[in-house]
């Protein structure tokens, strides 16, 4: 029997007059990759926004793990394991590639505000940060400032930076946007390797990534969720094809 | 503009310890050379700057906060400290006078944590705008609190205190001048090793990106209260000094000027490496003590130097020097040290026709009779005759020609020694 | 009592004018560009030096004009070669190269006119009462200070309302990244409006000069309370604007007539407070007139710790 993880209950959003989102039910299973796919404007990330606390929900209820985290601050719903990544690479461009990855481990270890640590002879969190690095293959990038990182690389740092903590619940919003396919395929399988173990929400325009990755599909079209469904019989929903899909990729 | 501790150097302890210890001699011996009273007095007043413009540097090259208040916590913490030094000398407060800048610098902490905590919530001009209306907020309330900042007169009180840990009766500079040596290298350790610990560093992830950090768990508003009570923390010690030095403390301390000079001496020195503040602490005190004496027009250069950084040094002293550090690890500095020789040349001839310039109109502006003669190096001329205008503006028009032609000389020994730089390390 | 409200209103009201003519383009400048323009009283201060200048060569007429015309164009030339050059390195640069333009400033007056004050007077065909109420007289030069700065708010509204350029300039307070995604030329209009801005504040320089005073810490006097004006009246709002210049010109006007302090107070409410000895006893002696200095920036912060958008704001500052 899966346990639900994370529960949205008719949530809304609206930005002055406009509704944005238009009361969203959602239960991401425990340890399952769940994308959620749809048009541009459809609220794909303000979904995010709200689920990580950026934006405070209008109207609706978001629990983890059986706890509402509705409206709690960012801060707080991180600590609590929900970790998320941005559309555009949002990382700490003036320091290292390592620091930024320390940067997401300090509170998980627990050093708080800490100002009497030396964080160079913490061994445990040297340590993990540098394996790491290993496991995201930027160990030779190591000391390079974030901010000088070719864009895919930015990209994979953004990754890093996001499950570096151990949350149980990641989030990434488009994580392979603008990259070439290459890039793609090597990202892929990253998020494959390093989300392991752990639940993934993803937003995803490339439709070959959605379909590789993902357990189970959510399609949102003007911030309701038509339909939730394995990737194969999301395939052959005629709601879906009609909104969204469109004709190349109904092949069943 | 970067600070990435490299692998190998932050586990090399002795090399840490060979700095500090080179500089607890260096501080030592200074006093050797330069024993003369004024000299002792400017190497103190430097100490005291270099440890607020440190604690400045928390604020803007660490925590991306530009302050235009931070004189508060100096002047703040030079009063309270005044005050405990009555009190000590009154015998209610048995205290240590060396201990006594450790009271300035809780003072600072205190008011810190106060007007810190609802400051921080935003950094960028809001928090500016804030720092700037609590500086004068607290500069226009000082005088109508004459029984804490001392009215028109301010606070004097006597130094040699009864209490000491000391042989030392501070009735001399020169044991003044060690005891502010001693607190400078305490709080530029303390300072140096903040950076290093987690708050130090998630100061650094909040200036470089305060969206992001609340999604590695951190809040925001949390991490500035706390790395900005602590600059008020060591400028307050900074403020304690300074009473002890002087032995009075006014009203001026606290206002917008102070607060600007710290801003500007920092900025000047560079904020993007730790010892830029101690560059620019020494060089505009050092000028200001030199040059103040001899021209009006120093704050006129002063402020020239602020804004050429600005418009094309945007990293200050420090990046300066330290963009060179590849070029010398490389060994093909030579091509670019001798461009710059030549460029001296037309630098110190544009330099002097504008000097020369500017001496004379204020010369015409502020002496009391104009009509008498003025000298620039010991030469005697008129303001009112054609000559010194003449030979003025020939030297500044001849100087930038052949500065801007110079320039070229120096970006093509750049380019070369970059190239240089390339093939060394494909060859390796 | 009538006659200290009606002049204190009258006074307040004229400070306020002349508050918002130094306003108007610095909140035009802050809302379109988000620089805060450190040096917008400085060119307050050139408006008035140059006033001055210009009056001992051929009057005062001329130089109501010629003047801000000048610093049009020194505000259009600051923000192409100065404003435009930081700007890659982010809003701290800029605002730190405006403080460095204000330091500068202060000293170029300084190192021309000297640091005492210039005999910059009211021309003598307007140095006359008005009229006299209660015996207290009411300028001519006051009369026609208040003229200036309607005409000029006047002149403002028309090509704000009414020309191609404004309605671009107000799109941009209001949706500043918009409008460069509708193909003006932005940096065009940025230069305008500071040159503009500049402008206005040297035509304040030019009618406020003469009726307070011309000196080297003009500019310092007045900028920070120019600040405290756009945040109090909120970002992109020029109506905010307008009232936060003339309530804090009343009050400014009107803490300096009152002499009341917190002593008072408690006499008033029959308690006698029990605390009046040591460090703090201050506190009670403090006369509402010697606050006046203060409340501005009292004012200040706790508008932008308790409500960023101002009175009037479209957005938080």
């Amino acid at each position: 029997m899966t346990q639900v993880v994370l529960e949205l209950i008719d949530i809304h959003k609206s930005f002055g007059s406009s509704k944005i989102i238009n009361g969203v039910d959602l239960a991401i299973q425990d340890g399952e990759r769940h994308a959620i796919i749809g048009p541009n404007g459809a609220g794909k990330s303000t979904l995010f926004n709200l689920i990580s606390g950026l934006y405070e929900v209008s109207k609706g209820n978001i629990k983890l793990r059986g706890h509402s985290i509705t409206n709690l601050a960012p801060h707080q719903i991180n600590r609590l394991g929900l970790s998320r990544s941005f559309q555009v690479t949002n990382i700490f461009p003036k320091m290292s590639v390592f620091e930024n990855i320390r940067c997401a481990l300090l509170w998980p270890l627990k050093y708080k505000y800490s100002f009497w640590h030396h964080c160079s002879y913490r061994q445990e969190l040297n340590q993990k940060a540098d394996e790491l690095l290993e496991k995201i293959n930027m160990a030779d990038r190591r000391d390079i400032a974030a901010g000088e990182l070719a864009y895919a690389e930015q990209r994979a740092l953004e990754i890093g930076v996001t499950i570096a903590g151990g949350a149980e619940v990641i989030l990434l919003d488009e994580p392979t946007a603008g990259m070439s396919h290459s890039e793609t395929d090597r990202a892929v399988e990253l998020i494959r390797s390093v989300t392991e173990d752990k639940t993934l929400v993803v937003v995803e325009h490339d439709m070959g990534v959605v379909f590789n990755l993902a357990d189970r599909i959510s399609v949102l079209v003007y911030g309701e969720i038509i339909a939730t469904d394995t990737p194969d019989n999301i395939r052959c929903n005629a709601d879906v094809q009609e909104a969204y899909l469109g004709e190349e990729v109904a092949s069943c | 503009m970067s600070n990435i501790p490299k692998k190998h150097v932050t586990n090399k302890w002795w090399a840490a310890l060979a700095v500090w210890g080179s500089a607890i001699l260096f501080l030592a011996l200074l006093p050797i050379p330069f024993r003369s009273g004024f000299m002792l007095s400017m190497l103190s007043e430097i100490g005291i700057m270099i440890i607020f413009a440190l604690s400045y540097n928390m604020l803007l090259g660490q925590g991306g906060l530009l302050s235009f208040g931070h004189a508060v916590y100096f002047g703040l913490g030079g009063f309270i400290t005044m005050h405990a030094l009555n009190f000590v000398n009154d015998g209610v407060l048995p205290l240590p006078l060396e201990a006594l800048p450790l009271v300035g610098g809780l003072g600072g902490l205190f008011f810190g944590i106060v007007f810190g905590y609802v400051s921080t919530r935003r950094a960028g001009t809001p928090f500016a705008l804030i720092s700037l209306g609590i500086g004068e907020l607290i500069a226009s309330s000082s005088l109508m609190l004459p029984s804490f900042f001392g009215g028109e007169e301010g606070i004097s009180g006597d130094r040699m205190a009864e209490i000491t840990l000391t042989p030392f009766g501070f009735g001399q500079q020169i044991e003044v001048y060690y005891l502010i040596a001693f607190w400078v290298l305490v709080s530029t350790g303390l300072m140096y090793l903040l950076t290093q610990t987690p708050l130090g560093r998630m100061a650094n992830a909040v200036r470089d990106n305060p969206e992001r950090t609340p999604f590695v768990g951190y809040n925001t508003h949390i991490v500035r209260t706390i790395q900005f009570s602590l600059a008020a923390f060591f400028a307050g010690i900074a403020g304690g000094l300074f009473a002890i030095n002087y032995e009075i403390v006014t009203a001026e301390v606290v206002g917008a000027i102070p607060s600007a000079n710290v801003l500007m001496m920092t900025y000047i020195g560079g904020t993007g490496f730790f010892f830029g503040p101690i560059l620019g602490a020494i060089l505009i005190t050092l000028m200001e003590l030199m040059l103040s004496n001899i021209t009006h027009a120093w704050v006129l250069y002063y402020g020239l130097m602020f804004i050429a950084m600005i418009l094309w040094a945007p990293g200050g002293l420090a990046s300066l020097i330290m963009m060179h550090k590849p070029l010398w690890q490389g060994r093909v500095i030579g091509g670019v040290l001798k461009a710059y020789a030549i460029m001296a040349a037309p630098v110190v001839i544009l330099f002097l026709g504008c000097m020369i310039l500017i001496e004379i109109n204020y010369h015409l502006s502020l002496s009391i009779k104009p009509e008498d003669p003025m000298h620039i190096f010991g030469i005697e001329f008129y303001a009112q005759s054609i000559w010194p205008w003449l030979v003025s503006i020939v030297l500044s028009i001849g100087g930038l020609i052949f500065f801007l032609k110079s320039r070229k000389i120096v970006s093509r020994a750049w380019k070369t020694a970059g190239n240089q730089l390339k093939q060394k390390d494909s060859g390796s | 009592m009538i006659e200290f409200i009606v002049f204190s209103l009258l006074n307040g009201l004229l400070y306020g004018m002349l508050l918002f003519m130094l306003s108007s383009g610095l909140t035009l400048i802050f809302s379109m560009m988000g620089v805060l323009n450190f040096a917008h009283a400085s060119f307050y201060m050139l408006g008035a030096y140059f006033a001055y200048q210009i009056s001992t060569w051929v009057g005062f007429w001329p130089a109501l004009i010629i003047a801000p015309l000048l610093l049009f164009i020194i505000g259009a030339v600051v923000e192409r070669f100065g404003l435009r050059t930081v700007h890659k390195y982010g809003h701290v640069a800029e605002l730190l190269f405006t403080v460095g333009l204000a330091f500068l400033i202060e000293e170029a007056v300084i190192l021309i006119w000297g640091r005492s004050a210039p005999d910059y007077r009211i021309p003598d065909l307007l140095d006359a009462p008005l009229f006299t109420l209660w015996a207290t007289n009411f300028s001519m030069y006051r009369g026609f200070m208040l003229l200036v700065a309607v005409c000029m708010f006047a002149a403002l509204y028309l090509v704000l309302t009414r020309t191609r350029i404004g309605l671009i300039i107000q799109a941009a307070l209001t949706h500043p990244e918009g409008v460069s995604a509708l193909g003006h030329n932005v940096p065009g209009v940025f230069m305008l409006v500071f040159g503009g801005g500049c402008a206005m504040a040297g035509l304040a320089g030019v009618i406020g000069g003469n009726y307070f005073i011309t000196d080297p810490g003009m500019a310092r006097m007045l900028g920070p309370i120019v600040f405290v004006v756009v945040v109090v009246g909120g970002m992109g709002s020029l109506t905010g604007a307008f009232v936060a210049s003339l309530l804090l010109g009343a009050i400014q006007t009107f803490a300096i007539g009152l002499e009341y302090s917190l002593s008072d107070l408690f006499r008033l409410l029959g308690m006698s407070p029990g605390f009046q000895g040591g460090i703090l006893k201050d506190l009670f002696r403090i006369q509402i007139a010697h606050t006046g200095p203060i409340l501005p920036y009292l004012i200040m912060v706790l508008m932008l710790i308790f409500r960023p958008k101002g009175l009037m704001g479209t957005r938080e500052t």
